[in-house]
Formats: C-alpha cells, structure tokens, sequence
C-alpha cells in the first residue's frame, strides 16, 4: 500500500512532473555557475578563440543533430505513452538511448584526438572549462541513458507509463545543455 | 518515484505490487534496523537527522571549546585535548564553521524540522517521495563520515576556513592538508546533494499533498518557511556545486581556475561561495523565524499579526538575498562602484527582515502571554537576532566593513544572527514538539535552567568579542602573543571572559541533555494537544503513529484561529468543523 501523501496531487499536476521539474531547476543553476564562469572569463581572455580553434567543429555539429534526434524520439516515446502503447514507447526510449550512445562514442574520439594532441585538461584555462562542462554534460547523458532504460523495461509491461514523459523532460534538459555548450566551447572562435 | 493521483484509479492495476512504505500500523512489528535506519517514515528520518544534528553539534561545540580555550590561555595544555598546534587551530575553527552552518543548522532545522512537521502540519501521512526521503539521509549520512574521517587523515582536517578560499583550499603546499581539503570537500557536496533531495521533496509535498481544504493560505508559517528556504537553496547551490568540481580539480589535477598565475581567478571562488553563502543565511533563518512564529502564536493565544505579510516578506527576504552576496568582498578588490550596490541591496534586505519581527512583537502586542520554557526561547531568538541583525548594517555599508572586516566584530555579529538560529530557535522547536515527537513533556523546571543557563553565558562570550573587534582584533590568528598591541592584558581579560562563559554555557548544555534523554523515557505523558494549538499534528496521536492520522483529517481553516469572538474555547483547530 502505497502513503496517501504519494497519491494526492492538490496542484493538479503530478507529483513526479512537479519533482522532475524542480530537479531540472536545480541542474540549471549548476551549469549556469558553470557556464557564466567560463563566459566572464571567454568575454576577458580573446585567446580562449584560438584555442578554440582546436575543437572539431563538425563533431560537435554531428553530435548536436544525435541529440537533437534523439530527442524527437522521446517526443514520440511520450506520444504513445499517452496512447498507452507501452512497448511502442520502450522501442522509442531505446532509440534515444542509441543517440545518447553515439553522442559518448563521438565525444569520446573527438577526446582521445585532442588529449593526443596535447590539449588535456589543465593545458590552459580555456581546455579546462572545455572538459569540465563537456563531462558535467556527459555525465548528465550517462544518467539519463540509465534512467530511460528503466522507464523502458516497465513500458515495455505497460507499467508507470507517465514516467515515459518525466524521463523525456529530463532528456530535453540534457540536450538543451548542449545547445549551449555546443556554441560556446566549439564555435566561438 | 510516486504515481500521481489524477493518473490512477484506486486498483486500476498500475504496479500495486510495489509497496513504498509499509502498511499504517505496522511499523512496530519491523526489525531495529528496518524501523531506526532503512525507514521511509518520514518521523523516523526526521528523528535520525535530529539525532545526527545534534551529535555533530556537540562535536562542533568542542571544537570551539578546543579554539577558545587555546586563545584564552595560549599554548596550554587544552583539557581533553592537549596542546593546539597552529595547524590543529586551523582545523578546528574550519571545521566547527563547517558542522555548525551545514551538519547542524541545515539538518537540525530544514531537514529534521522540516521532515518531521511537514506530512503532520499538512494532514497526510508521509512526503510525496518516501523512498527519496530516505536517500536523503543515507547521503547526509555520508556526508558526516567523510567529513569526520577527514579529521583524521595525514596532514589533519582542512585549515582553510569553511569558506574555503583559494588558493588555500587548491593548493596543498598552502593549506598543508592535502587529504582533509579533498575530503572536506566531497563532504559538502554531498551534503548539499542530500539537501536538494530532501528539498525538492518538501517542495512537491506541500505543493501536491496537502489534506482536503487546505488552501495554501491555510498552511502554517512554518512550512512556508521550510519550502522557501528550499527553494532558496535548491536556487543558490547550484553555482557553488559547479565551483566545488572546478576547486576539486585545481586541488586534484592541477587545472587553474582559482590560480592567477596560470590565468584563473581566485575571486570567482568568493563570487560563487557567497552567492550561494547569503541566501545560505536565510535558507537557515527562515525556518527559524517559522518555529518562532509558531510558538509565539501559541503562547500569546492570537492570531498571527499578518501573515500574509509574513509570507511576503520570506518570499522577499529569500529574492533579495540573492543581490547581496558582494558585500562579503569588500575589501577583496571589487570595483567600488559594485561595493555601493551592495550596501544599497545589503540595507535593503533589513526591511523585510526587520518586518517580520516587527509582526512577531505585534503578535505578542495584548496576547495573553504564557512563559513556557518554547516561548523564552522564541522570545529570546527576537532579542537577540535583532543585535545580530543591527550589527549587521554596520558591516553591510563597505565604508565601515573596511575598517571591521576580518574583525572579530564579524565574528561576533554572525554569531549573534547564527547562534539564535541554530540553537535558540532550535530549542524553541525542540521543547515546543517534543510532546509531540516522543509523546511526554520535558520537566519545565530544568527547561528554564538550560535557558537562563545559555542566554546569559552566550551573550558574555560575544558582547566582549565585539568589543575586542572594535579594538582591531584580527580573526584567523592562532595566538595573539606575537602582536603586542593585541596582547594588552586588558583585551586578554575579552579573551578569557568569552572563553569562559563558553565553558559555563557548554556546562548547561549538559542539563538540557539529561532533560533531554530522561523526558523520552520517564516525563510526564502528554496527551494529543498539551499547548491547545491548532495545527494538524496536535491532531494525530503524541508521539504519532505510522501513518500519523486515525482518519485523515480536513481542513476547515487558517492554522491561526485563537481567541476567536463568541467561542468557548481560545483555539480552533483546523479540523475542526464550523
């Protein structure tokens, strides 16, 4: 039997929306610390462009447009939660999981390639806010990889379908990080 | 993670197999270590966070009794202790900033307090995410191991000052502690992350959980409270929890970002410490001023002056804050221009602060004032965090600040704004739940011994500390033999003054907690409503049981109604029907 407390919702929302969302809240000042740090210091240092010049543009482009997709497919996975098609929103969940995959694999060759070439993270001030928001943000798309599989395995059973829609918000978190990362650390040059 | 109420039909075959908390009823049949440590009760948890609280508080205050002593009497053997090496002092005064500010205050009253009073205050029998709640503190718990094994590694516990200043805290050759500042800091960020756990669950359970007919007018200040100061946080952390992973890789693999040699900026660390460490301040005033409200309006049988002005001002006080955390850096090379939008801010968050204490003392205003061992205390928290709050102007305008900062005028005046927070109001609460908590009253005798016995004592140790801050006295100095100006014997008889008043307040502790421990076993029974409140948890059983209500009660009114017109009695709880 579950507590009556997990079952009333005064505010007419959800519970678990209401949760995902102030958790959401929460990462957003995290990276905006991390990222108004790493602009004051961009808007100080005009350097920081030709180190920038160093990051592989169109991997990151590619990795934009993974995660943009896989997003789609969260939408989709939400779609047929709503419909009550379980198993059709744990196929799509899978899907995302597979961009949030190839997101890692391309970062992690894009990594090797610049640690290689001698940029790691305490080269210069520029490389450092690179690895630490990067991995913040890939840490973030681990996470959400590991929390969709979940949510999968009971939609696959038709169980806990609205969690189908929660994880998917948290993804669309993710991949707006990255919206910002992308044009920050890669293409501001 | 719960399944909302709008999306499932009672039985309609969504996972019922999946049992979040045990059945009402039966928590007396659980193992020892199911019930006291894998509990989801949210009394339970309430119960290990005040335990845990109070244990790092004793600690805490050890530690000052370990600094004190060696500033009284420097170089003396230290009772209990031994001799303070310069490395040891720093330590100790790092890490008794650190466990007062974020392993007591922070556990004792958001999360103890706050577990505790919310599920009862709001008529229902858990939070909205039992499972969460107790993640909350196996983390928090976590926490305090790490923190205290860093007490003990090679080098000693962290020396760099709970605010943690680069390039002290990033460069071992400095701080000289290389494993306690790393541990430390993995200690905070747990904490912090158990904090916005249990945050983000108090939030959703007063915004979803509410009984039937409480509107959000009708939940009581101390919730409000308790939800603010979460959202506050959860608001204010998030920059420092980014600052903390770029402080631990300057500490582990020597990137720059606090180091100017190399292109970082130490003052990005004071920028983001303090933008989450002001709102901090109200994060942990807020609750306070709620248990205060809380018990005032009870002993005084009147409704609450204005609360909605009261829940104005909180809201305001916790936006404000966010717009005053430079004035910690005055003197850390920020541009003058900036200083004097901070005063301005700085002077600004008084109004609404002085505000709610102004509605206290209207509250009190032709109340029928009973002085019960709660309301000293609550009495006490007006009178003195308003020197504490005073005090503070003069710090917050950056003409006078240049002169007092790093004073032990700082010192003495947080102390004066902490100190009513996290002990007075603490005990406020303490002694006006306890009934409640553990189902007998304390002894009201020793309860205004403990009281006397800490007012007097607390206002002997700061009211000389001010005085020696006047005098120019520099905080962070391990002995202040090497500084002829300072070492007058005149401003040494400050010094001992403050010490031993430490000692005589730390002795009274002790009466408190023999009242404490023998009250939960052999006090006086106390029935259901002992002080005739109106909130909900006076509603249920003392101490309640799993699952809190008989039958779930439904409000009918503000939690505020005392002394209405034309009724017999002088409260009206919220249950009750018209």
């Amino acid at each position: 039997m579950k507590p009556i407390a997990t079952t009333r919702s005064a505010t007419g929302i959800p519970t678990g929306r209401l949760a995902v969302w102030w958790l959401i809240a929460s990462e957003i000042v995290i990276f905006g610390g991390l990222l108004a740090s790493y602009v004051m210091h961009r808007i100080g240092h005009a350097e920081f462009g030709d180190y920038a010049a160093h990051t592989n543009t169109w991997a990151g482009a590619f990795n934009t447009l993974v995660l943009l997709t896989s997003s789609l497919s969260a939408v989709l996975a939400h779609e047929a939660a709503e419909k009550g098609q379980g198993p059709r929103a744990a196929r799509m969940l899978l899907f995302t999981i597979l961009g949030g995959a190839v997101f890692l694999i391309v970062k992690s060759f894009e990594w090797t390639a610049e640690i290689r070439a001698g940029y790691t993270l305490a080269t210069n001030m520029f490389w450092s806010f690179y690895y630490t928001a990067a991995g913040l943000h890939a840490l973030h798309v681990i996470a959400g990889m590991v929390a969709m599989a979940f949510v999968a395995r009971d939609a696959f059973s038709n169980r806990e379908l609205q969690r189908v829609e929660l994880v998917g918000n948290y993804w669309h978190f993710v991949d707006i990080v990255w919206i910002f990362l992308f044009p920050l650390l890669y293409i501001a040059k | 993670m719960a399944q909302p109420a709008n999306q499932e039909a009672p039985g309609s075959g969504t996972r019922q197999s999946e049992t979040l908390a045990p059945p009402a009823g039966h928590g007396e049949h659980e193992g020892f270590f199911k019930k006291y440590l894998f509990s989801t009760d949210h009394k339970a948890i309430a119960k290990q966070y005040l335990f845990t609280g109070m244990f790092m508080g004793l600690i805490g205050a050890f530690m000052a009794y370990t600094f004190r002593f060696q500033l009284a009497f420097p170089g003396s053997h230290v009772p209990g202790f031994g001799v303070v090496s310069p490395n040891e002092y720093n330590a100790l005064v790092t890490n008794h900033g650190s466990i007062m500010v974020f392993w007591v205050a922070m556990p004792v009253l958001i999360a103890a307090f706050g577990n505790y009073l919310i599920p009862l205050m709001l008529g229902c029998d858990d939070m909205a995410f039992p499972r969460l709640n107790r993640l909350s503190y196996q983390v928090f718990f976590l926490s305090v191991v790490v923190l205290l094994i860093s007490l003990f590694v090679p080098g000693g516990g962290f020396g760099g000052a709970w605010t943690a200043y680069p390039p002290l805290s990033s460069k071992a050759e400095y701080s000289l502690t290389p494993l306690g500042s790393t541990l430390w800091l993995v200690a905070v960020a747990l904490e912090f992350v158990a904090f916005l756990i249990g945050g983000i669950n108090f939030v959703t359970t007063t915004m979803n959980s509410r009984a039937p007919g409480m509107k959000l007018y009708d939940i009581p200040i101390v919730v409000w409270m308790i939800v603010i100061a979460s959202l506050v946080f959860m608001a204010s952390v998030g920059p420092l929890v980014a600052g903390a992973v770029m402080l631990l890789f300057d500490q582990l693999f020597g990137t720059a970002f606090y180091d100017p040699a190399r292109g970082g900026d130490p003052l990005l660390w004071q920028h983001l410490f303090w933008f989450f460490g002001h709102p901090e301040v109200y994060v942990v005033l807020l609750p306070a001023c709620g248990i205060v409200a809380e018990v005032i309006t009870v002993f005084s049988r009147k409704k609450l002056f204005g609360y909605k002005t009261v829940l104005y001002t909180a809201i305001a006080t916790g936006i404000v804050s966010f717009f005053v955390w430079a004035h910690h850096q005055f003197v850390a090379g920020i541009d003058p221009r900036m200083a004097n939008v901070f005063t301005a801010t700085t002077v600004i968050i008084s109004l609404p602060v002085a505000e709610m204490v102004f509605v206290l003392v209207a509250t009190l205003y032709g109340g029928s004032i009973k002085l019960t061992t709660p309301m000293l205390w609550a009495l006490a928290f007006i009178a003195e965090f308003i020197i504490g709050g005073v005090t503070g102007l003069f710090l917050g305008a950056s003409g006078s600040d240049i002169y007092l900062h790093d004073t032990y005028f700082v010192l003495a005046h947080f102390h004066y704004t902490f100190v009513p927070i996290a002990i007075i109001a603490v005990f406020a609460g303490l002694t006006y739940w306890f009934p409640k908590m553990f189902g007998r009253h304390m002894n009201e005798t020793l309860g205004k011994i403990h009281f006397w016995g800490t007012i007097i004592p607390f206002n002997s140790i700061f009211i000389p500390l001010f005085l020696l801050g006047l005098a120019g006295q520099h905080r962070r100095i391990y002995s202040y033999e090497g500084f002829p100006e300072l070492a007058r014997p005149e401003l040494q008889q400050l010094r001992i003054i403050a010490t031993v008043s430490l000692i005589v307040m730390l002795c009274f502790q002790l009466v408190f907690l023999f009242n404490f421990v023998r009250s939960m076993f052999r006090g006086r029974i106390a029935e259901r409503n002992p002080w005739k409140a109106n909130t909900l948890e006076w509603v249920a059983a003392s101490p309640p049981p799993h699952g809190n209500f008989e039958t779930m009660p439904t409000v009918y009114r503000g939690p505020y109604e005392y002394s209405v017109p034309n009724r017999d009695e002088d409260y009206w709880p919220q249950n009750q029907p018209a």
